[in-house]
């Protein structure tokens, strides 16, 4: 299967003429394919927003090729194309704000690729729903909570239709119900609709849904693999700043007095059920317990 | 019994009164920190957590109800608000709303300079803060603030006010956009500033192993009011409530919780990784709660 996004040996240098340039991102290929929901993970200024502004052509590589589909992303006459295929939602809800009215701010990205007026109204309906925003929509988005203002960034995004859809920290500002709510559309879309998704994430434990993990640091392409993969390596995460998942750390603080538990849990479920095992096994004379456990098992 | 630094009480906020925009965000508010503790404000989005705090250094002053900060009371058109602000130091949900210089380094010191000190104090005070919250001295002083990547801006402001050395702090989100590393520093460095400081913290937060980490207390908002409010144990030991509010349980408490509710006789409660570590352990190797 041919990539949605490929990029071959990508820098990028902000004030590269300047007297002190800085090298944001030191040659990353990278093939994202579609379907795939690929997570992102490095510390504060590894350059994954970077990174993610290089998704759709907002940033144009100092060195190196993006290509989305067959576009090459310096090639300004696909920049609709581009635009339409890569949705960025960015890192901070305010750089995303253009309109006045809740409702035209959601509408600006699909009215910009030339959709039709009634499909226009059915989008816009559509993607406050989904952020659970409708009640707001004729509110002013500058005036609105933090989290609210990340409701209507998404908003505006999932009105595009894209097929690949990137979140800078787009649940950073939400409750955790919100949290768990986006997670659930994201997942939902990426499943039921094949929408590819890439998401950046200082939540280790949102993470774990990805089916490939990339770690960047000091600009680098320094890890890679599937979750599993990624979080059986704590001490070269925290190399790079990073972490396991807190449930991962308890399985694996278990693991070296119990080795029983497996150390790289990443679901509670699984660790619950392992410990609820090893505790019918050792007091419970009729073992039958693990199918009770079982049935804890939410999906 | 420790003096009491803020008390709110029965506040109502409305922002854009008088207008059809008119929206209400503080519907009867209470509020109240001791000397030296670390309070945690939570709620869903939009439940009016930004709106109190922003009235602890009085950028906001209240429509009804009282608010008292240290001596200050906001209900009092002439009250001193510029002493209040040199001794409430506020750190902004959006970072951006608070990096108005051009340089970092000036960035940080912007505060102290209006404090009145020293050039040499001013320097060392910033070089402090900075090197504090992660960001080397050396590397950040020159960097232009609005180049900062969104993890770096929220270091520089908390930076900013750090350099300060306010009585009183104020974080509205202070680890949201932080990678775990940061956010490791962000709370040892809260703690040893409690510790070498007596400084008082007030936390809002949507993090529930923050919460649970650091505040001795903590307060719920939900839709303009105060719903809860105890130690973190007491909110916590109700996740149907929680969830209602749109909060959860601390990671460690999700799994303890989870354990109990399967039949094994494991204390529930644990707040932190060390006390879930501590009760499973314990019931592993004893077949019973600690306690
Ligand atoms: N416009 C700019 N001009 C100069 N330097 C920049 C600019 N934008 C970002 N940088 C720098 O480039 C590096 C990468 O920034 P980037 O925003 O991509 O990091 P990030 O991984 O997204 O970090 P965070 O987790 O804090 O959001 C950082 O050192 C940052 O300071
Ligand atoms: N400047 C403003 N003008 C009008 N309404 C506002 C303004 N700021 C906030 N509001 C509204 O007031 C209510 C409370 O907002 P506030 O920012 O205090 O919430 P919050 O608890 O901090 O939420 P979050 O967790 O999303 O940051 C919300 O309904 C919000 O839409
Ligand atoms: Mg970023
Ligand atoms: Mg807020």
């Amino acid at each position: 299967m041919d990539p949605i996004i490929r990029l071959e040996h990508v820098w990028h240098i902000y004030s590269a003429q300047g007297e002190r340039p800085i090298e944001a991102l030191r040659d990353i290929s990278l093939r994202i394919y579609p379907g795939e929901y690929v997570v992102i993970l490095g510390r504060n200024g590894s350059g994954k927003s970077t990174l993610a502004k290089h998704f759709n052509g907002i940033l144009l590589p100092t060195r190196g090729d993006v290509w989305v589909k067959e576009w090459n992303t310096k090639d300004l006459q696909h920049k609709l194309a581009i635009r339409s295929t890569v949705g960025l939602v960015f890192q901070n809800p305010d750089n995303q704000i253009v309109a006045t009215i809740v409702e035209e701010d959601v509408a600006f990205g699909p009215e910009n690729l030339g959709i039709p007026h009634a499909e226009l109204r059915r989008r816009v309906d559509w993607a406050l729903e989904l952020v659970g925003m409708t009640p707001y929509r004729y509110r002013p988005p500058h005036h609105l909570s933090g989290g609210q203002k990340q409701r209507i960034a998404i908003a505006g995004i999932m009105a595009m239709k894209p097929e690949v859809l990137v979140l800078d920290e787009s649940t950073a500002l939400l409750d955790p119900r919100g949290r768990r709510e986006i997670l659930d559309i994201v997942q939902r879309l990426h499943r039921q609709e094949g929408v590819t998704v890439v998401a950046i994430t200082h939540f280790m434990d949102e993470a774990i849904w990805a089916d490939r993990i990339v770690v960047l640091d000091e600009g680098r392409l320094v890890m890679s693999g599937s979750p599993e993969e990624i979080f059986s390596q704590p001490d070269r995460l925290r190399d790079h700043g990073l972490d396991v998942p807190p449930v991962t750390e308890l399985a694996r603080r278990l693991h070296r007095h119990f080795p029983e538990i497996p150390p790289a849990v990443l679901r509670v479920e699984e660790l619950v059920t392992a410990v609820r095992d090893l505790y019918a096994r050792r007091f419970v004379p009729t073992a039958m317990h693990s199918e009770t456990a079982q049935q804890e098992h939410r999906p | 019994m420790a003096e009491k630094v803020v008390d709110i009480q029965d506040l109502e906020y409305w922002y854009m009164q008088g207008t059809p925009m008119e929206v209400q965000a503080l519907k009867g508010a209470h509020f109240d920190v001791y000397r030296g503790e670390v309070v945690a404000v939570l709620g869903h989005t939009g439940s009016g957590k930004s709106t109190l705090i922003q009235h602890l250094n009085g950028l906001l002053r209240p429509h009804k109800g009282h608010v008292r900060v240290l001596e200050y009371d906001l209900t009092d058109p002439n009250v001193d608000v510029k002493a209040l602000r040199r001794r409430v130091g506020l750190v902004f949900q959006f970072p951006e709303a608070q990096l108005f210089e051009r340089y970092v380094g000036d960035d940080v010191a912007f505060g102290p300079r209006q404090l009145g000190l020293s050039r040499e104090e001013v320097r060392e005070r910033v070089r402090t803060a900075m090197n504090a919250v992660g960001l080397d001295f050396e590397t950040y002083k020159d960097r232009f603030t609005f180049s900062l990547s969104g993890g770096e801006k929220r270091r520089a402001a908390l930076a900013g006010v750090l350099a300060l050395r306010p009585e009183i702090l104020v974080l509205d989100e202070p680890t949201a956009g932080l990678d775990p590393e940061g956010r490791r520093l962000i709370l040892n460095l809260i703690r040893r500033l409690k510790e070498e400081w007596e400084l008082t913290l007030i936390l809002v937060t949507h993090d529930m192993d923050t919460v649970a980490e650091m505040a001795d207390r903590c307060f719920v908002l939900a839709d303009g009011r105060t719903v809860l409010s105890g130690t973190p144990r007491e909110v916590f030991a109700h996740p149907e409530v929680l969830r209602e509010l749109a909060l959860d349980l601390p990671h460690p408490t999700e799994v303890t919780h989870r354990l109990a509710a399967t039949g094994v006789p494991v204390r529930p409660d644990a707040l932190t990784l060390d006390e879930a570590e501590t009760a499973i352990r314990h019931v592993l190797a004893n077949g019973s709660a600690n306690t």
